[in-house]
């Protein structure tokens, strides 16, 4: 069961306090994008083993959603951030990159 | 024969006898006891029977990874099945039965299964599976259905409770050996809140038992004194007859403490399950004894020579009279010293290493102990008992050289390190050659949230085989986790144990080196489920390379114990078929819980009344006092009617519904979703999450609003009505409010966070009333208020005022199809304008209605309803709901998806109503199949093109459709129905088949789905 930082009220939290909502930073298609650009948005995700961008939202708490980067082999969080934002703090990435050499932070859904 | 011994037994109150039945028999043990000691002491070595071949079963260790000796314990309210003897202590009036055998324990017939050994190799289930159906069918099943499965389902509610315990603590440790109270002295006397626990109820492990001396005196002192010192600091808990059962994410363990399995009549919790978050956790978990492979080694007196000096020393029992030790290692000399030294008799030691053992060795042979060194068991003779034992040279193929009569086997194949809480989480493992054993690889620690290590393991858990080590790296290990933790160590030094000097040990993976097919395949590795060594060396031979497939097709290490005495020895024997290394095959996963826990501690207090919370309207207790016939719908409880006194449930449901039709229905609505959306952007917002329009709807006014998924799928409905200029007031299904509010939030916060909406989910401030039926305005009009009259409220218009003197907010909506208005009262006053409008509506026969009636009303007007029309495959162009999807929007929720290929097909099962042939009710969920020819003709061909069919290749119908809605509608006395079906709202008047199980199929017409006032008069009025 993981600990979370919830970046609006502060609190770290039980994984049981926190609803898992799947990959962060994907761009929304819609009407006028093609049916695999549609595809994509709907459909795929990555699922890497390593440094995973994810949405969590403090369901049990102040109901915010955040984001969390995450290794999922090792479970380290290396940090939690607001979710109104295209790409991960980059403070944030580069700490990541100190942690993981090669890292490097990929945009939306691939 | 096993018996009691006059002197030993350690852990035994011989003051105080304890008699139990076992299998009926009445028995005498000690306090202090375990109930597998007890029945050693009475001679019972028979305890069960194996699950394949059912072959006689004895006990084999003295602890949790004891396989053979479960047993059903207790009985009605306190049953429970596969206890393990070894670890249940004895208490007065303690009842057990051996399991899995029948009839009897001592003559079974399930027994022919060992004669039909060679038919049932590894893999024999999937093997039958396959090959002879009609024999699995018809023979294998019912048979082995009837001699087998472990244990007997209890039959009683429990009657015991539970509890769950919430802890945080600095260092959790596992393990009260000397090496887990070291580290806890250690961690302790930093400052660090340590919680130590042990799974026995006693203290200080193997220690006492193999008599290490620590700082010059016996182990015994040492460990009470260490006991002394924990409890005397405050920033440490210790716990007996508690269990580290896992090892989570991030330093989460749960506990198992068992307190009160061993006192049942005390006024206690019988089981308490800990969820504990730790900063650090040392495993002090200890060693598990590996048994050796030779042919005869599953026949009862066979046993762990640890467990039997452990039967010897702590419990005072002897488990034979004349014991062979069979060894491949120093540490198994202990226990024919222990057994000597109890005056009992020591055949032989059976040493497979050339060159022998040690100084332990040395002074069983002055002892006058007869020690054959490179030598090996050929077979053990014996079948419910051992009678002896035929030796041979290890490095030979099984002839036997002599026999050495005997009725006890002592057997050690090497110590395996207890590393399965080390790799719940993730902690790797490494081979240690000189010990034949994998143990923690401590460079590669299950790591913590910022990335920390956040296990560490101590004492012989880690590798460390002698105890000098031990404490020394359980110091170390308290410490370590004491400084992670933010404490300070003191700079003390751990104190020194001593023990005899021990010769290495050698790997030996079966007996003897070159044992032929026939000795292989009587050399058990795992004794519950029967697997040989001769079924691994089958499974790999048949391809199975990878350890996890092994072990599932030969099920090793898959019985109760979890592989904790096969695991290893199976490894070997699958490394050597492969003629791999152990270390490249490696182990299968480890998973928690380390031994088994009762499935009432995982649920805890949450059983009857509080396993959830109830939801209660308003208007509930009405409803308690009216016969409400409950239903659940969410976590809220709605009335599905109220059948007076001797009424069946059915037929409230049809007075209900002639009530509501004739004159005047009341409906409890409370539960409906009231969210309020509000701002700037509140109106662009509702466009995007509805398929028509919110935006331009005015003040006073409501509309019916559809939402989709981005999937373009339907997931809620409801009436939206316009408060003011920024304010919306959403309403959405029952089961729809904290979803539909989830989803809102979701868009707002994670894609339109730059929008001015605020929402807020107001569901259970008020409670809501639809007054309904042609004499619904009556009833308000005679309460007196607000004008309701048609001009001044019409039909999808709302307004705020009083009504009767309750502050009131009225809507006029409709989900029957008469005239209706929907009342909204704050909460509070909820259930007083209930019994109002019942006081005043009385000369109209004013009559509450459940939720069945509901569902009849609204499906005599064709209106969907959000789970019953829709499954998360409907979109809202399936249901004929064109109507309702906005053209002049750019975009909203589920608009793009609706344009995918497959949501455009025209084939798509479409809404359409139905009417059987014979006015019977249509069963729910029944398929439609294609029985008109030329379309099943056609049907053929596209089919073979990969299109819609409606026969297969195979020539069978294929379904059409399905009903969505069925019900009784007493307004039109016959059945009516929705469904959805290919091509529907093309076929009208078409007759199609309707499955029915069991039964002849059912015709019905279809038809509009609009059954009664398809004009829609009667709500317009």
């Amino acid at each position: 069961m993981l600990i979370l930082e919830c970046p609006y009220c502060g609190v770290s939290g039980e994984e049981t306090e926190f609803h898992a909502g799947g990959e962060a930073h994907i761009t929304r298609a819609s009407v006028g994008d093609d049916d695999q650009a549609f595809e994509t948005y709907l459909f795929m995700r990555k699922n890497p083993k390593g440094v995973h961008f994810e949405r969590w939202q403090h369901a049990y708490g102040c109901g915010k959603w955040f984001h969390a980067a995450r290794c999922t082999m090792t479970l380290e969080v290396f940090g939690t951030y607001s979710a109104q934002t295209f790409t991960p703090p980059k403070a944030l990435l580069a700490e990541i990159a100190k942690k993981r050499s090669g890292f490097e932070f990929e945009g939306g859904a691939s | 024969m096993s018996t009691r011994l006059a002197t030993q037994g350690r852990l035994l109150n011989r003051g105080a006898q304890v008699k139990f039945t076992f299998n009926g028999r009445t028995m005498t043990g000690f306090e202090g006891d375990t109930l597998a000691s007890a029945l050693l002491a009475n001679d019972q070595m028979l305890v069960g029977r194996s699950f394949k071949y059912h072959r006689p079963r004895g006990i084999v260790a003295s602890g949790a990874e004891e396989p053979n000796a479960l047993v059903n314990l207790g009985r009605d309210g306190k049953f429970e099945p596969n206890a393990r003897a070894t670890t249940t202590e004895l208490f007065a009036g303690l009842t057990a039965r051996s399991q899995n055998h029948w009839p009897s324990l001592e003559m079974d017939v399930g027994v022919v299964n060992n004669y039909a050994a060679r038919f049932m190799p590894a893999g024999f289930y999937y093997k039958t599976f396959i090959h002879p159906r009609a024999a699995w069918k018809h023979v294998f099943e019912p048979f082995i259905r009837h001699a087998a499965g472990l244990g007997a389902a209890p039959k009683s509610a429990d009657a015991d409770r539970y509890e769950h315990f919430y802890a945080f603590v600095d260092v959790l440790i596992i393990g009260g050996g000397i090496a887990g109270l070291q580290a806890a002295l250690a961690a302790g006397e930093a400052g660090a809140k340590v919680l130590l626990v042990e799974q026995t109820s006693h203290w200080g492990g193997r220690a006492p038992v193999d008599g290490v001396e620590i700082n010059g005196a016996p182990a015994d002192d040492w460990i009470k004194n260490a006991l002394q010192a924990l409890e005397n600091m405050p920033n440490v808990t210790i716990r007996t007859r508690t269990m580290g059962a896992g090892v989570y994410d991030h330093g989460y363990a749960l506990v198992y403490e068992r307190l009160a399995d061993h006192k049942p009549d005390a006024d206690l919790p019988r089981h308490r399950l800990w969820k504990i978050r730790a900063g650090q956790i040392i495993t002090a978990t200890g060693a598990i004894e590996r048994p050796l492979s030779f042919a005869g080694n599953d026949v009862p007196g066979v046993m762990l020579a640890s467990a039997l000096r452990d039967y010897v020393v702590n419990y005072g029992v002897s488990v034979g009279d004349r014991t062979v030790v069979v060894t491949n290692n120093d540490d198994a000399y202990r226990t024919a010293i222990a057994v000597k030294a109890a005056g009992l008799d020591v055949a032989a030691i059976i040493d497979a290493r050339p060159d022998g053992g040690g100084p332990l060795a040395a002074e069983a042979e002055s002892l006058g102990i007869r020690v054959e060194k490179g030598t090996a068991v050929a077979k053990v003779n014996g079948s419910k008992r051992v009678t002896g034992v035929e030796i041979c040279p290890q490095a030979g193929e099984g002839k036997t050289m002599t026999l050495i009569p005997c009725d006890a086997v002592a057997m050690s194949g090497g110590w395996s390190p207890v590393v399965h809480l080390w790799s719940h989480c993730g902690g790797k493992l490494i081979w240690d050659d000189a010990q034949a054993h994998f143990k923690p690889d401590a460079s590669r620690p299950p790591m913590g949230d910022k990335g920390q290590p956040f296990v560490i393991t101590a004492g012989i858990a880690d590798g460390a085989m002698r105890s000098a080590e031990v404490l020394a790296n359980a110091d170390a290990a308290g410490k370590e986790a004491a400084k992670r933790t933010g404490s300070t160590p003191k700079s003390t030094k751990a104190p020194k144990a001593s023990d005899a000097d021990e010769n290495p040990m050698a790997p030996v993976w079966k007996m003897p080196q070159g044992a032929g097919y026939k000795l292989r395949s009587k050399m058990f590795l795992d004794f519950q489920n029967d697997v040989k060594v001769s079924d691994v060396q089958l499974a790999a031979q048949e391809g199975f390379e990878s350890v996890e497939h092994t072990k599932r097709y030969t099920t090793l290490g898959m019985a109760t114990d979890q592989g904790k005495l096969s695991n290893i020895n199976g490894l070997a024997v699958l490394a050597e078929s492969l003629n791999s290394e152990i270390p490249q095959v490696g182990t299968t996963t480890f998973r928690p819980p380390y031994t088994p826990i009762s499935m009432a501690s995982i649920a805890g207090e949450a059983r009857g009344e509080i396993f959830q919370p109830l939801r209660r309207t308003p208007i509930h207790g009405w409803g308690d006092d009216n016969n409400a016939d409950w239903e659940p719908v969410g976590h809220w409880r709605r009335a599905y009617a109220y059948p007076k006194q001797g009424e069946s449930v059915e037929d409230a449901v049809n007075r209900e519904v002639l009530a509501t039709r004739k004159s005047l229905g009341l409906l409890d609505a409370s539960t409906l979703g009231k969210i309020i959306v509000k701002g700037p952007d509140a109106g662009k917002f509702l466009d995007m999450l509805y398929t028509n329009m919110m935006s331009n709807l005015k003040p006073g006014k409501c509309r019916y609003g559809l939402m989709c998924t981005e999937n373009g799928f339907l997931t809620d409905d409801g009436v939206v009505a316009r408060m003011d200029d920024d304010t919306w007031l959403c309403h959405t299904t029952t089961g729809g409010a904290e979803r539909i509010h989830a989803h809102m939030e979701e868009w707002l916060q994670t894609e339109w966070w730059d929008w001015k909406v605020y929402t807020a989910n107001l569901t259970e401030q008020f409670a809501q009333i639809a007054v309904v039926g042609p004499n619904a305005r009556k009833l308000l009009e005679k309460l007196g208020g607000m004008d309701v009259s048609k001009d001044a409220l019409g039909f999808m218009e709302w307004a705020e005022g009083q009504i009767g003197g309750f502050d009131a907010r009225v809507f006029r909506i409709s989900f029957s199809g008469e005239l209706s208005y929907e009342i909204a009262v704050p909460a509070s006053q909820g259930r007083a304008f209930w019994d109002a409008l019942h006081e005043a509506g009385a000369e109209w026969n004013a009559t509450a209605y459940g939720t069945e009636a509901l569902h009849i009303l609204r499906a005599e007007k064709g209106f969907i309803m959000i789970g019953d029309e829709t499954d998360g495959t409907v979109i809202p162009q399936d249901l004929g709901l064109h109507w309702a999807l906005s053209k002049k929007k750019d975009d909203y929720l589920g608009k793009r998806a609706q344009q995918r290929s497959h949501m455009t097909d025209p084939d798509r099962w479409q809404l359409v109503g139905l009417e059987t042939t014979d006015g019977s009710v249509l069963p729910d969920g029944a398929y439609a199949y294609e029985t008109d020819l030329s379309r099943a003709q056609r049907g053929a061909a596209e089919f073979a093109e990969g299109k819609h069919a409606a026969v297969n290749a195979n020539g069978q119908s294929l379904a059409c459709g399905r009903v969505t809605s069925t019900y009784y509608s007493a307004t039109l006395k016959r059945g009516i129905a929705m469904g959805l079906v290919r091509n529907g709202p093309d076929r009208m008047g078409e007759v199609l088949q309707f499955t029915n199980i069991n039964d002849d199929p059912i015709s019905a017409k279809i038809v509009s789905p609009v059954f009664y006032d398809p004009e829609g008069e009667k709500q317009n009025v």
